[in-house]
């Protein structure tokens, strides 16, 4: 299996992460709330920022700010810069072999999935055209495609998730067989499973089909190489790796980009405009209707410089160790009470944990936890169809970061406790 | 925990741990109306029989957090064998109570303690999850999904 789990691709001797040494660098972790320090343990929604994201995006308003791609003075010149800089860097932090033109700015995941559906999808996909989905999906890779579903009557197909907690990978040979798109996650925001992707994406590519990646997750914490993974299409979104809100991205190879229709119309978008039509710019703005978010892409070339100096091999290892000591921390002081949903061990597997604990409702445990300063999610985690799988409507979900330490672990452990305390 | 004792209160989580009126009715001739708050994909289901002018039965299935589930269950206690009429005025108390908090919490004043707790009874014990605004809605879910159920009833 062509996981890109560390384990595979890393040296041997990873110099391990000094979280303690770069917990200041996140002015907003240094608080308390109900009187506690603050535990954030909710980086899969989103995440927090280091100080060079936050004085990059304050740097560009106090000396750059100016539209880009139409000035021909000074200020509008560096604006347009910093903008291509942060497209390279994130070109360069994904592998993709032509940041330039193959790097699309989006608002967020969600939007460049439904730029793939609009585009791509209703040019390609047409009555009976098949799309392959996954149990484990986020709302985000499943709404735009039951909209297509309704819309032009495209036929989707879902491969299951094991008791295991993985894809059902003995029924992908034969559920791929006609399908012309198999839109997957590369990691899920419920169960941490990592999905082996590039052995997905080589089946799905003998089939026939394109494969498109949900990074969402994998690309804040784990070294991300579109090639390496097969990928035709990869979206993820700035927020949830250390960026600013308000920016995504959809990577695509460029034969297909080239040929897509635009997605969004208007400014910036276009080469000429006559009464009569139009045509398009060149990649990647045909696929950027209207002023971007500039700052917020600047912030987010930030963000990927500070996760490249720090290393993604070792964000990946860091978050292995605490995601291990946390499984040991839960089960050896609650037993039975808690349950894990998702994969056991570290293989596989990020540091996303979805606990059920006793009969305590996620709402409630989230509730008692946050008088802690424990910061966890409840909820469906926008992932319905998993949840039905897993025979709940909700669960608690704390999940860690580069920024995390065994500390904060401690802390909801023993949070965890004073809730079985009220509740138990 | 200070803070949390005025949102689980003794009597709310009494009532989550040993929910009132809980089942179903056959339906009908009862009303059987679902509530969902998306939010935490908490789900009620309010049985409520009415018979002329009165709520004769009521059975709340679902599931959902304690907050919700007793409250469901404190509204079922409340109103079963009262007439329609009093319902309606009880649910209009209720969500005063948990409005008007909300109106004072953004205010820096007390608490506004325009609802009359003795009109609630028991039902004051809920009073403390104003203080947890995103808990409201937990809250009213039950209460909003038994509006549906009695204009229901009433349409025949
Ligand atoms: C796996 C996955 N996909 C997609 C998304 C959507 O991200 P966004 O809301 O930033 O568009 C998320 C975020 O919650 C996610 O976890």
């Amino acid at each position: 299996m062509a996981e890109l789990t560390v384990e595979e691709t890393a040296p041997a001797a990873l110099a391990p992460l000094d979280v303690a040494a770069l917990k200041p660098d996140f002015p907003v972790l240094n608080q308390e709330v109900h009187g506690r320090r603050l535990v954030y343990l909710d980086s899969a929604a989103s995440s927090q920022h280091p100080r060079a994201v936050l004085e990059a995006m304050d740097r560009y308003y106090e000396t750059t700010h100016a539209n880009v791609h139409r000035g021909v003075y000074a200020l509008a010149e560096e604006a347009d810069r910093l903008y291509e800089d942060a497209r390279r860097s994130v070109g360069r932090f994904i592998g993709a072999p032509d940041p330039t033109t193959e790097v699309i700015f989006t608002k967020n995941a969600t939007e460049s999935v439904n730029l793939v559906a609009a585009s791509w999808g209703r040019k390609h996909l047409h009555e009976g055209d098949v799309v392959l989905l996954t149990e484990m999906e986020h709302h985000a890779n499943l709404v735009p495609w039951l909209m297509l579903a309704e819309e032009q009557g495209v036929e989707l197909r879902w491969l299951g998730v094991g008791d295991d907690y993985r894809l059902d990978l003995a029924e992908l040979e034969e559920l791929v067989t006609g399908v012309k798109l198999v839109a997957c996650s590369a990691m899920s925001n419920v169960l941490g499973t990592i999905t082996p992707f590039a052995e997905i994406a080589a089946v799905a590519h003998r089939a026939g089909a394109l494969v498109l990646a949900d990074g969402a997750q994998s690309v804040p914490h784990l070294p991300t190489d579109v090639q390496a993974m097969g990928c035709d299409f990869l979206v993820f979104s700035g927020h949830k790796m250390l960026g600013p809100t308000g920016i995504g991205v959809l990577w695509a190879r460029r034969e297909l980009l080239e040929e897509m229709p635009p997605f969004l119309g208007g400014g910036g978008m276009i080469r000429d405009v006559r009464r009569d039509g139009f045509t398009t710019n060149e990649l990647p703005w045909k696929f950027e209707a209207g002023t971007p978010p500039i700052a917020e892409a600047v912030g987010l070339g930030a963000a990927v410089r500070y996760l490249e100096a720090i290393g993604m091999d070792r964000v990946r290892a860091h978050e292995v160790e605490l995601t291990a000591y946390a499984q040991g921390a839960l089960a050896g002081r609650f037993g039975e009470k808690v349950t894990i949903f998702g994969p056991e061990g570290t293989d596989g597997r990020g540091g996303v944990l979805s606990l059920a604990f006793g009969d305590v409702h996620p709402h409630d445990l989230a509730q008692v936890l946050d008088q802690s300063g424990v910061c966890v999610r409840a909820g469906h985690h926008c992932a319905k169809p998993l949840m039905r799988r897993l025979g709940v409507n909700a669960t608690a979900r704390a999940s860690l970061y580069l920024y995390n330490d065994e500390e904060d672990v401690d802390a909801l452990v023993d949070a965890l406790a004073e809730a079985d305390t009220l509740f138990g | 925990m200070n803070g949390l004792e005025d949102l689980y209160r003794e009597i709310i989580l009494d009532h989550y741990r040993s929910p009132r009126n809980r089942g179903e009715l056959e339906s009908p001739p009862a009303q059987r109306v679902e509530g969902f708050n998306p939010l935490c994909g908490d789900e009620v289901v309010v049985y409520v029989q009415v018979d002329g002018d009165r709520v004769t039965d009521i059975r709340i299935a679902g599931q959902g957090c304690s907050i919700s589930q007793s409250s469901a269950s404190l509204m079922s206690a409340a109103v079963k064998g009262k007439t329609v009429a009093e319902a309606r005025d009880l649910i209009r108390t209720f969500k005063a109570m948990m409005q008007v908090h909300e109106a004072s919490l953004e205010g820096d004043g007390g608490e506004a303690e325009a609802v009359d707790p003795e009109a609630l009874g028991e039902l004051a014990a809920l009073q403390g999850v104003v203080k947890f605004p995103v808990r409201i809605k937990c809250a009213t879910l039950s209460w909003n999904t038994l509006t549906q159920g009695l204009d229901e009833a009433e349409a025949g």
